[in-house]
């Protein structure tokens, strides 16, 4: 240890490059646990290619990564590696939904809430109620819709559980998917700060999808207006959920490939509602009403005129 | 589960014991799901034979009958026995997911025993569906099937909630919530032709 050293100020930043300085120190990182794992292997990169080759970096990285928590060390065949996807309790699901709820402009979904501990309990089951509450939602309405009519029966339409089901699951799968695919595909032409894992965007999706589900539920009311305001408001809130995630992601990249990115993520999300409201839920028939209104009129006149 | 482990030559010589023996295990625990209080009889005794019974019944009285249209109708009868075990399986591995102590097949004993109320609301409510059609037949058979409905989870909760973690126990009983929900959906929305 140089005596220059101990009187200055240093810069404990980072474990590679204050050991790149001084091999001779240790270094503890008591970092966030959720910054460390994506700090680590992407500052050394910018600092030199020459530190990642020591020996002692490596090792200190793998110690750090170890003090941060890092849980996934199961081998991905046994039980133990599925339960660290739902390692999270009562409450951290509550806020998580709660945070899905109340976008707050500044703050991201996924460093609040989710911090390293990405579950698939919410998105699972969220995705489960919603497939039934559209299902059901559709069916009472439609029932509702035409209760007062002679030639209609009334039939349980089970055949569209398993629709909604299929494109619930699918969107809340495969768009994940598609954008994480996107995200790394982009992260390796321009460095971004922020990179998602794959089960965080899951789980930021999952956790959107919520307000769908008393969404569904009030769109039994068969009423046109009534509908499309609901869904500008669901909308509103998930999409800004959305958008708040992954701009921190984009806004490294090509102004127009960041727009364009999250306007995407908006318009399916858009598309998924509009869908399930058109498919699920006739159309109350505004006609309907208006006909059995005016033939009493009608026969009035006539008798009136006669 | 001691009963279950016989030597092939005991049924093999037709002898009745053994039968009536699973029988009245599986008549007891039916009392135990009617009149549920913390007992572990449920739970260390498990088979598989009275969900069975109880789901191969549900799904008789709730399919479609043939000529019903493919596209709009209720649950075929295979449609419904998917959903249940299906459910079933998907509650237990749930739970043990969130660290509970329960043995795969003792979580789906339970669930499968706790369908007895929903399977006593569809047969009240057919008896009730051959009374005249209108909104009182509809009221009676939503009082039931609502009334069968909480006592199907309460008799589960009764048996599962031990195995939980204390943090996490909404988090294993809501998708049990949900799973009865669905089964007292199709019973109250069947429609005979």
């Amino acid at each position: 240890m140089a005596a220059a050293d101990d009187l200055q100020f240093e810069e404990f930043g980072d474990a590679a490059t204050s050991l790149a300085a001084n091999p001779d120190t240790t270094t503890v990182s008591i970092e966030d646990p959720g910054e460390t794992p994506k700090h680590q292997p992407g500052t050394p990169r910018s600092s030199g290619r020459e530190e990642d080759d020591e020996l002692l970096g490596n090792d200190d990285s793998d110690k750090t990564e170890l003090l941060a928590g890092q849980k996934k060390s199961s081998p991905f065949w046994t039980f133990e590696y599925y339960q660290t996807f739902f390692d999270v309790d009562t409450y951290q699901v509550f806020d998580r939904i709660k945070g899905s709820l109340l976008p707050i402009p500044g703050k991201n979904f996924v460093r609040l809430y989710i911090r390293s501990n990405p579950d698939l309990y919410g998105p699972f089951w969220i995705c489960a109620t919603l497939v039934f509450a559209i299902a059901i939602s559709g069916n009472l309405s439609n029932f509702l819709i035409h209760l007062g009519e002679k030639t209609y029966h009334y039939v349980p339409e089970f055949r569209k559980v398993s629709i909604a089901a299929t494109i619930i699951y699918a969107y809340a799968w495969l768009v994940p998917l598609a954008l994480w695919g996107f995200l790394m595909w982009r992260n390796s032409k321009v460095m971004n700060i922020v990179s998602y894992s794959f089960l965080e965007i899951l789980c930021v999706y999952g956790y959107s999808l919520f307000i769908y589900i008393p969404t569904a539920i009030l769109w039994i009311i068969p009423q046109k207006a009534v509908r499309w305001i609901l869904v500008m408001i669901a909308l509103g809130i998930s999409g800004s959920v959305l958008a708040m995630t992954f701009w921190p992601a984009v806004r490294e990249d090509n102004r127009r490939i960041a727009l364009a990115t999250i306007v995407t993520i908006v318009l399916l999300h858009m598309l998924l509602s509009v869908g399930c409201l058109a498919y699920f839920f006739d159309a109350p028939e505004m006609d309907h009403l208006q006909t059995t209104t005016a033939t009493p009129n009608q026969t009035v006149i006539a008798a009136k005129s006669s | 589960m001691a009963e279950a482990a016989e030597s092939p030559g005991d049924r093999e010589t037709a002898s009745p014991r053994p039968l009536m023996r699973d029988l009245k295990a599986v008549g007891k625990k039916f009392m135990h799901v009617l009149y549920p209080r913390k007992s572990n009889t449920l739970l260390r005794d498990w088979d598989l034979w009275g969900p069975l019974i109880l789901c191969v019944t549900l799904a008789l009285m709730l399919q479609r009958s043939s000529l019903d249209s493919e596209k709009d109708g209720g649950p075929q009868f295979a449609e419904v026995f998917v959903i249940v075990w299906f459910g079933a399986v998907t509650i237990t591995l749930n739970s043990k997911l969130l660290g509970g102590n329960i043995s795969f097949f003792q979580s789906l004993c339970v669930l499968g025993y706790c369908i007895l109320p929903l399977t006593v609301a569809m047969v009240v409510c057919r008896l009730v569906l051959l009374a005249e059609p209108g909104p009182i037949n509809f009221i009676v058979r939503l009082f039931v099937v609502a009334v069968m409905f909480v006592w199907s989870i309460v008799a589960s909760t009764a048996f599962l909630a031990d195995s939980q973690p204390p943090n996490r126990k909404a988090l294993a009983v809501y998708p049990v919530f949900l799973f009865y929900f669905v089964i007292s959906w199709m019973i109250l929305t069947f429609t005979p032709q």
